[in-house]
């Protein structure tokens, strides 16, 4: 690799394929971005501060950003488990589950959010246990969350995945040769191994909780400053024909995710240098 | 896959695009861009005048069907989507319609009785039965009432919901705008949810078993009950209530460029006809027209118009908009 | 523990594996956890499906508006899915064969719609080429429809699965390297039959993955297209627009017999990529 980067690549074709992802991208998607920034420059920045501060604003980005983190944190937890258990162990029907893992990928948001309401909610087949007990999920900020544990399980399954299939069984054993416990192995030698792309799922399912609609008014119970997420704000501003305002609270998501995903890709790029 | 492989399907797929809209264009179509409960009142309003106007003209007329919260309909129509009629929930939103030209200003004087040929108002849907007592809008606000009602911020049934509530508490002996708001407040700490829409807060009650009572669209409430089942549901009227209504015009620029003026007048007058009248009685609505009976019960309704409210424009602003006495509602704080 | 070679067996095992219990402990864990979250929203659409019976089932599809649902689908996947893919080819090539100066921003800007909200998606589109947008009265006076039709549909729909098919292949063929294309090249082979000879048969799996996941997300899509619809039925209505008006009518067994057609696409789009995976395997193992 680094012998060819001081040549002349003799590979044809990076202008022309350069040249259509950057024309595409920009039709498709920079353009089309664009015109929410400038709809929202069209503000003064006190209008725009203000608008992006509200309390209640304030309120939807601590319920989004909070139950994406949870979201997020139950999925690592869950997710390297089960990325752990398909990989390393053998048991009926494991191909079948292996296969269920991207179903949230695949299942529209919207009857995704229909579904778990039926589920969760007071009469539906495990909220009626739950109710008794005391706990309430659909309609509470903890139907929030479930909604994000749902869409982003599949990311840090498909993200860790790869890695645990990867890592190399002599350097367990040589941990054991050396005397330590099964604990110890995988305190000290499979999980630093594994937490740069636990980074990165927990990355990808966070930023991907924090975007999403569809699924999350269903269930949400969306009242004011308790379990309103940001984009259904968004589409409030929008009902009182307050474009501006709509425009900068989406901006300031639009950043956010940019952000996110700037640091994704940085994750992925350091661990592939630990890695190799 | 190669290339040519994909041009060739791109190909296709637009020679059967433009094949499909051709066949389109060859009746004359109009589009009503209408509010979440109206799905049944249209479906069967629509085929009959379509029966009508060919008997009349020869004419075959489509009426094209687009429902979902009155606010986002209105929004919808400003940014492009061809309407030739609306008929939405509230004044207000043809109102923001006609402020960017598509509509000429006074269109509520077009036609009788504000534009409105049929008018509605908010009543309660409860379980069977009705445990907690539910009889009329002091009832709502009582400690260990759970209420459901969609949010007034976006859906146009939630604010004449909100309205009727400020209405009620104004008139009681002593009551002021102070009062009112202390009263609707009250009742919003009973709401244990927000649904966005009318049909959203429906299912949260009849689906979700939540709540004891929902706050409906009397047409939605006999729906429900329609629908889902009479051994469920009672419908209670309380003793007052609001004026709803529900306002019809033709969108003028669209209307005009289309050519489908004189068939989109005739759509709304054919509400105001005997035979509209009773489709819309039918559905539970109020018709405007006293020689239609209806089933529905009197109540004394109190109207946007009054110096309560001093009309939309006004009511929004001083309830719904950023600020007002329904955010501050959810002020933090409180 | 003394430090020996070789290892036991029975050492060797422990150093792999965790004790019986807490292996069977961990699976359990986790088979009822995806149970929980996975299995059980599955089961739930199809219960409620086939709650009336197969006919009331079978009647909810047939129905005029189901179809053209089906329809609008299908025809926007049919344009969204090779037009990403074809983008997704050619991105990839450019980023995993080639370095230059700001790769990474380009990955990340690549990435950016799959976390942008699909509520912002659509709203950008309204904003252009809405009749208060950029180029609303031009495309009116021209009578160009865009959003509210189904064009605005497709070009939503291609947004939210531009990043399918170029996330998928990017890391493959950076992982493959460029040294059989070299080869090729070396050996006087033309740029496009090096593509065709040499790259194309080695990404080819994760293409058909990447188009997969792609053509799952554009006939799924709710938030953006919902935007840009208008609702009109039998017109501009996709299949998940479809199942909410449905649910909305309180037509809760069609509701969910149409959502149980995603749910089965879903399925199938899981089979093909197990298939897809298994193959090459496959062809890993043979080589």
């Amino acid at each position: 690799m680094r012998l060819f980067k001081k040549h002349n690549n003799v590979l044809p074709g990076f202008g022309p394929t350069l040249g259509i992802t950057l024309f595409y991208l920009s039709i498709i998607v920079l353009i089309p971005l664009s015109a929410l920034v400038f709809n929202a420059a069209g503000m003064t920045w006190e209008e725009f501060l203000s608008a992006v501060t509200a309390p209640r604003v304030l309120a939807s980005y601590k319920v989004t950003f909070g139950a994406a983190m949870i979201a997020a944190m139950i999925n690592s937890f869950f997710g390297v488990l089960v990325a752990w258990v398909l990989v390393r162990y053998r048991f009926p029907g494991r191909r079948l589950v292996d296969a269920l893992v991207d179903l949230p990928f695949a299942l529209p948001t919207a009857v995704a959010g229909i579904t778990l309401a039926t589920i969760y909610s007071p009469n539906g087949w495990v909220g009626s246990y739950l109710e008794p007990l005391g706990i309430k999920v659909a309609f509470t900020p903890l139907g929030i969350v479930l909604a994000m544990t749902f869409i982003g399980l599949p990311f840090v399954v498909r993200t860790v995945q790869p890695v645990i299939e990867e890592i190399d069984v002599e350097l367990e054993e040589a941990a054991v040769c050396l005397g330590a416990s099964r604990r110890q192995t995988l305190q000290r030698v499979v999980f630093p191994l594994l937490l740069p792309s636990i980074l990165t799922g927990f990355a990808l399912s966070f930023a991907r909780a924090v975007g999403e609609y569809g699924s999350i008014i269903f269930i949400a119970g969306n009242m004011p400053m308790v379990s309103e997420i940001t984009p259904l704000l968004i589409i409030t501003k929008l009902e009182q024909f307050d474009y501006r305002g709509a425009t900068a609270i989406a901006c300031v998501m639009l950043l956010t995710s940019f952000l996110m995903l700037m640091v994704i890709n940085l994750l992925q790029k350091w661990s592939r240098r630990f890695t190799e | 896959m190669s290339i040519r492989k994909i041009v060739t399907t791109l190909a296709t797929v637009i020679v059967v695009l433009s094949m499909a809209t051709a066949a389109f264009s060859a009746d004359v179509t109009l589009l009503n861009v209408s509010y979440d409960p109206t799905r049944e009142l249209y479906s069967d309003f629509n085929s009959d005048f379509a029966r009508y106007w060919q008997k009349k003209t020869g004419q075959k007329v489509t009426i094209k069907q687009s429902h979902g919260g009155s606010g986002k309909q209105a929004r919808a129509v400003i940014d492009g989507l061809e309407a030739d009629v609306v008929t939405l929930a509230l004044a207000y939103d043809i109102d923001a319609i006609a402020e960017k030209g598509l509509v000429k200003p006074g269109w509520q004087k077009e036609l009788p009785h504000n534009s409105s040929p049929y008018t509605s108002t908010i009543v309660f849907l409860v379980r069977k039965g009705n445990l907690k007592k539910i009889k009329n809008w002091d009832d709502l606000v009582k400690p260990g009432v759970a209420v459901i009602t969609p949010n007034p911020k976006t859906s146009g049934g939630a604010r004449w919901n909100y309205l009727a509530a400020w209405a009620f508490a104004l008139h009681q002996p002593g009551g002021n705008d102070a009062k009112a708001k202390e009263f609707v407040a009250k009742l919003f700490k009973n709401v244990p949810v927000l649904d966005s829409g009318a049909r959203g807060s429906t299912n949260t009650f009849v689906q979700r078993g939540l709540g004891d009572v929902l706050l409906a669209w009397e047409n939605e409430a006999f729906l429900a009950i329609n629908e889902l089942g009479p051994d469920k549901f009672d419908v209670v009227t309380p003793s007052e209530s609001i004026l709803a209504e529900p306002p019809v015009t033709v969108i003028d620029k669209v209307a005009d460029r289309r050519g489908t003026r004189t068939v989109a007048e005739a759509y709304l007058n054919y509400l105001y006809s005997d035979e509209g009248q009773k489709i819309a009685a039918k559905h539970y609505y109020r018709p405007i027209n006293p020689r239609i009976t209806t089933r529905l019960a009197k109540v004394k309704l109190y109207r946007i118009d009054d110096k309560a409210f001093g009309g939309w424009q006004k009511a929004q602003k001083t309830h719904f908009a950023d600020g007002g006495t329904f955010d501050q509602i959810y002020a933090p704080g409180k | 523990m003394p430090a020996s070679l070789p290892i036991p067996k029975k050492e060797k095992e422990r150093a792999q594996s965790e004790p019986d219990a807490v292996r069977w402990l961990l699976i359990t864990v986790a088979l009822v956890f995806l149970a929980l979250f996975l299995l059980l929203p599955l089961a739930a659409v199809f219960s409620q499906a086939f709650e009336k019976g197969l006919s009331v089932y079978l009647n909810a599809l047939k129905e005029p508006d189901t179809l053209s649902s089906i329809k609008l689908t299908l025809v926007t996947a049919a344009v969204a899915v090779p037009l990403n893919l074809f983008f997704g080819v050619t991105a990839a090539w450019a980023i995993a064969k080639f370095t230059f100066p700001g790769k990474n921003l380009l990955i990340t800007l690549i990435d950016l719609p799959f976390s942008v909200s699909p509520v912002i998606s659509g709203l950008i589109y309204v904003l252009i080429f809405g009749l208060q947008g950029w180029t609303g009265p031009w495309l009116q006076d021209h009578d160009i429809k865009i959003v509210f039709a189904v064009p605005g549909i497709i070009l939503a729909t291609i947004f939210v699965t531009f990043p399918f098919v170029a996330r998928e292949l990017i890391p493959l063929m950076e992982a493959q390297g460029k040294e059989e294309e070299e080869a090729a090249m070396v050996l006087g082979a033309t740029g496009l039959q090096t593509f065709f000879r040499v790259t194309l048969p080695n990404i080819r799996w994760g293409i058909i993955y990447g188009v997969i996941l792609c053509n799952a997300r554009a006939m799924g899509e709710f938030g953006a297209v919902s935007v840009v619809s208008g609702h009109i039925r039998g017109m501009t209505n996709t299949v998940p627009l479809h199942v909410e008006i449905l649910y909305n009518e309180y037509n809760y067994t069609a509701a969910f017999a149409v959502a149980s057609l995603l749910a089965f696409l879903a399925l199938i789009t899981l089979g093909v990529k197990t298939l897809a995976e298994w193959k090459v395997q496959l062809q890993l193992e043979n080589k």
